[in-house]
């Protein structure tokens, strides 16, 4: 167990963020000028933590896949931002926004990370406004606030439904500041393909020039991944298309634990998919659960001629509606947390109720909201997210409800770190949506922001200190170091694996056979068997994969195919962790529903006495079985029961 | 219900960036109208790798119209014909059957090509580095509550802030500017008592550094506006103007 202290600090659970600042090491500002800072990723996470380190005198050396760190997936995050300033004065603060994520999470969040959480979620609002992030305002121009799923407070700070771009352009804004600065060396366009270890401690990562195809070495005193989450294991997702999970795996096979695979986020709110050259699947925002209210036809004949074009969804009266969510629901109704809503769709769909053409989609209906508080409010609440709709499927939703079917969001699961954010590799450190910490099985609506800035405005800047401290006497290595002329090495030699396989298929078309398998058998729901046999079929699509994928062109120069493919062998290695953490975790929680463990109403059913752990898996060598190490879950604070949402 | 179209494609081809580009002529058949272009473009790339040709290099991430990485200039339009959407964003309902489609890269000085579609748009990072934000740190700073900012100027400022960065509008601009880009965030952050402070300076900042890197003049013709994909206004360049001169008068 030795390799997994989550080195929590002492103290009553409000005390403990104080008491380990107050006794952190610090570096001098002029140690600071001496320590170089690799930071992989731009979004929210890492764009914030390269931002501060470079402002408090670090050098930093930050990496991006895109052309610019403005690109970066956060960007699309739409209705907003948690915090519990308690400014609509309705009973929200710091304890209860973290009892709320905790239960959120279904009771399987590490306490003392998910306390600090909250403890600086307002810092974060101060800190974003204070960048003259443009968030709503009332008429008296104070802020405004809106309510999210998992909640009965508003804590939801927002900018149209444009929260995760505002967000990111602040961070982005402010990182550039130090670019210009000299503080932050940016790389864009190079793509993390192998960390180096010396003596054991992270101290560097091997990267590739998407523009050349040239691999370059570069040193870190400390690395840290922000390099967010690994939804396209399933192909279809809302996830952008280069959004990817392979710097953690690579950190996995340098021996750093995964944590959580199986914790998967399908979100409710998604755009159904319309055929069978979709490339992603555009999610409309959690916001709109609001004003929006779901549900689908109580007769199965009428749910049939809806599908079959023989009557509009207006044209069914009010007592011949399933508004499901209020008739499970009463004390939340639509605003249940997302897992919990997510199901009952599928549930419904999958009794015969569902609408569109496929059957695999529900209503959200907007009718009584606007009959309410008129078009116009509706339209500045959520008009760039109708707009959207409306491009896609050409149907306007003032007019007719919106359909709507669930989909693969975020990922829980992520790199294991400590209370320090640091990974059980001694100077690696995980931010954000890759990490596992906060969110437990299950994310609230609007979190994720806060998470991801949380973590790199104002933990990371304090945690890495605490490391690098000790570090100051450690002269910058020159990258000709055997151990990074090693990784170099393998990293080629992999590159040229691929590229000489000249099979006959695309990576595309393999990845969206896997992706299947995933959705089909690792997805919303899963049984022992049907993960049994997805491991067995990812096994077989990794076998094909590697004899039979096509990579036109060649190594140097830009080569798109091969970025894709590196990267698909990734998320197949992600899959088969998923699958095998979902059969090892025999209960049902959050996000994670085994059928064999459900209440006699269908709602998740927990083993505490069991599984109230982490799972953490350590890899043991290529195309062996990987070994679970158990973090176990000690509740101070909040006692675990049975969700309730009724 | 479904319908389906076949389709001309003439793209830009450019192995590099100091290669010499031509446009190649492919078909592609049997395109679902309810394809998005960029989902056009997947197909047209699976039928080149089962041909074992090179497919096509394009940027695009998102898929949802926010991250401002696709650009592609289709039929002579930044982002194609439709109105206020970005190519991702765009779909085959607004092709006809049998219609060609040419397919582009933005065209500018400020944005060379990198490879077939794929351009450089670094210099707008440079811009923003020169003077795009409000010089404070992380920590430190006043409540959030403290400054009331009325819901007049918080929206205005939101809707210049909505620039996702793409570069239509220096590539719909015959003379190649950056001042819809430049007007937009020297705006959202001058409407706010936050970046009021060192307004002057960003706007000097900013436009010399959009001068330096080989972006046109502005001459009013108003095309990047209609180009605009998320309907930043021209009355933005027009603030820019009066915050620059202020700032050389106090020079």
């Amino acid at each position: 167990m030795s390799k997994l202290n989550a080195r929590i600090p002492e103290g009553p659970m409000a005390q403990k963020w104080t008491n380990y600042k107050d006794h952190q090491k610090l570096v001098n500002p002029s140690n600071k000028r001496k320590l170089d800072v690799i930071i992989v990723g731009t979004g929210l996470a890492g764009a914030s933590a390269a931002a501060s380190l470079g402002e408090m005198g670090f050098n930093v050396k930050n990496f991006t896949i895109q052309d610019s760190p403005r690109r970066a997936h956060s960007i699309a995050a739409q209705g907003g931002i948690n915090a519990a300033k308690n400014y609509p004065n309705d009973g929200d603060s710091v304890f209860r926004l973290f009892y709320d994520t905790i239960k959120g999470g279904d009771y399987r969040a590490r306490e003392a990370n998910v306390h600090r959480l909250a403890e600086v979620s307002n810092d974060i609002i101060d800190q974003c406004v204070a960048q003259g992030v443009p968030f709503a305002r009332e008429y008296g121009g104070l802020l405004d606030n809106r309510s999210f799923g998992g909640a009965q407070v508003s804590r939801t700070f927002y900018a149209k439904g444009q929260t995760g771009q505002q967000l990111l352009l602040g961070a982005y804004q402010a990182l550039m500041r130090q670019v210009e600065l000299g503080s932050v060396t940016m790389h864009t366009r190079t793509e993390l393909v192998d960390l180096v270890i010396v003596d054991g401690k992270a101290r560097g990562i091997i990267a590739r020039d998407l523009v050349t195809g040239e691999l370059q070495r570069h040193f870190g005193h400390a690395v840290v991944l922000a390099t967010g989450g690994y939804g396209n294991t399933f192909f279809l997702s809302t996830n952008a298309m280069g959004s990817n999970g392979s710097a953690a795996i690579k950190a996995f096979h340098k021996g750093a634990m995964f944590a959580n695979p199986c914790y998967v986020q399908i979100h409710p709110t998604c755009i159904p998919v319309h055929g069978e050259f979709q490339s992603k699947l555009t999610l409309m925002s959690e916001s709109l659960r609001n004003d929006g209210r779901i549900w689908v036809p109580k007769k199965k004949e009428d749910a049939e001629a809806i599908r079959n074009g023989k009557l509009k969804p207006s044209q069914l009266s009010e007592e011949n509606r399933d508004y499901y969510l209020e008739r499970r629901y009463p004390a939340f109704g639509n605003l249940v947390p997302r897992d919990v809503a997510s199901r009952a769709a599928k549930e419904r769909c999958d009794a015969g109720f569902g609408v569109g053409a496929t059957g695999l989609a529900v209503y959200l209906d907007f009718k009584s909201s606007i009959d309410r508080l008129g078009q116009k409010t509706i339209e500045e609440r959520y008009g760039n997210l109708f707009q959207m709709y409306e491009k896609i499927v050409d149907e306007n939703p003032y007019e007719t409800p919106m359909m709507i079917y669930p989909a693969i969001h975020y990922v829980m699961g992520g790199l294991w770190v400590d209370y320090e954010l640091q990974t059980n590799i001694q100077g690696l450190f995980c931010c954000g949506e890759a990490n596992f910490s906060d969110h437990g099985a299950n994310r609230l609506g609007a979190s994720a922001l806060m998470q991801g800035l949380a973590d790199g405005y104002f933990v990371l800047p304090y945690t890495i200190q605490n490391y690098l401290a000790d570090d100051i006497a450690t002269k910058r290595m020159t990258t000709n170091e055997p151990e990074f002329t090693e990784a170099e090495k393998e990293v080629k030699a992999r590159l040229e694996k691929l590229m000489g396989i000249q099979g006959k298929r695309s990576v595309d078309s393999l990845h969206k056979e896997f992706g299947l398998v995933m959705w089909d058998f690792v997805g919303m729901a899963r049984n022992r068997e049907g993960l049994k046999n997805a491991i067995e079929k990812i096994a077989a699509i990794k076998k094909e994969f590697w004899t039979n994928v096509r990579i036109p062109g060649n190594m140097t120069g830009m080569n798109i195919e091969l970025e894709k493919a590196s990267r698909l062998a990734d998320f197949i290695e992600i899959g088969d962790l998923i699958a095998r953490d979902a059969l090892s975790r025999e209960e049902s929680c959050g996000g994670h529903f085994r059928e064999e463990y459900q209440t006699p109403e269908g709602e998740a059913l927990r083993q505490d006495d069991q599984f109230a752990y982490v799972s953490c898996w350590e890899f043991k060598g290529k195309d062996v079985e990987p070994e679970l190490h158990k973090e176990e879950l000690v509740y101070e604070s909040v006692k675990m029961v049975q969700r309730n949402y009724k | 219900m479904e319908n389906t179209i076949n389709l001309t494609l003439k793209v830009w081809r450019q192995n590099g960036s100091k290669a010499k580009g031509r446009f190649e002529t492919y078909k592609v058949n049997q395109i679902s109208t309810d394809n998005s272009f960029l989902e056009m473009l997947d197909i047209l790339n699976e039928q080149l790798i089962n041909e074992n040709k090179v497919p096509v290099a394009f940027d695009h991430d998102c898929r949802e119209g926010i991250c401002g990485m696709c650009s592609l200039y289709i039929n002579g339009r930044p982002h194609g014909p439709d109105d206020d959407v970005t190519t991702c964003q765009l779909h085959m309902r607004k092709f006809k059957d049998g219609q060609t489609i040419t397919i582009e890269p933005w065209r500018s000085a400020a944005f060379p090509v990198i490879h077939d579609l794929i351009v450089d748009r670094r210099a707008f990072d440079k811009i923003i580095a020169a003077g795009g934000y409000v010089s404070v740190s992380t920590g430190g700073v006043p409540d959030a509550n403290s400054i009331a900012i009325s819901k007049v100027d918080a929206d205005e400022a939101m809707d210049s802030a909505s620039c996702i960065g793409c570069g239509a509008c220096v590539a719909a601009c015959k003379n190649g500017s950056a001042m819809l880009f430049v007007s937009a965030k020297v705006s959202h952050l001058a409407m706010l008592p936050q970046g009021r402070v060192e307004g002057a300076r960003r706007a000097k900042a900013m436009v010399a550094k959009m001068d330096e890197l080989g972006f046109g003049n502005c001459t009013n013709t108003g095309a990047c506006e209609v180009e605009c994909p998320k309907n930043i206004s021209l009355s933005n360049i027009a603030r820019l103007n009066r915050e620059f001169l202020s700032a050389k008068l106090q020079d």
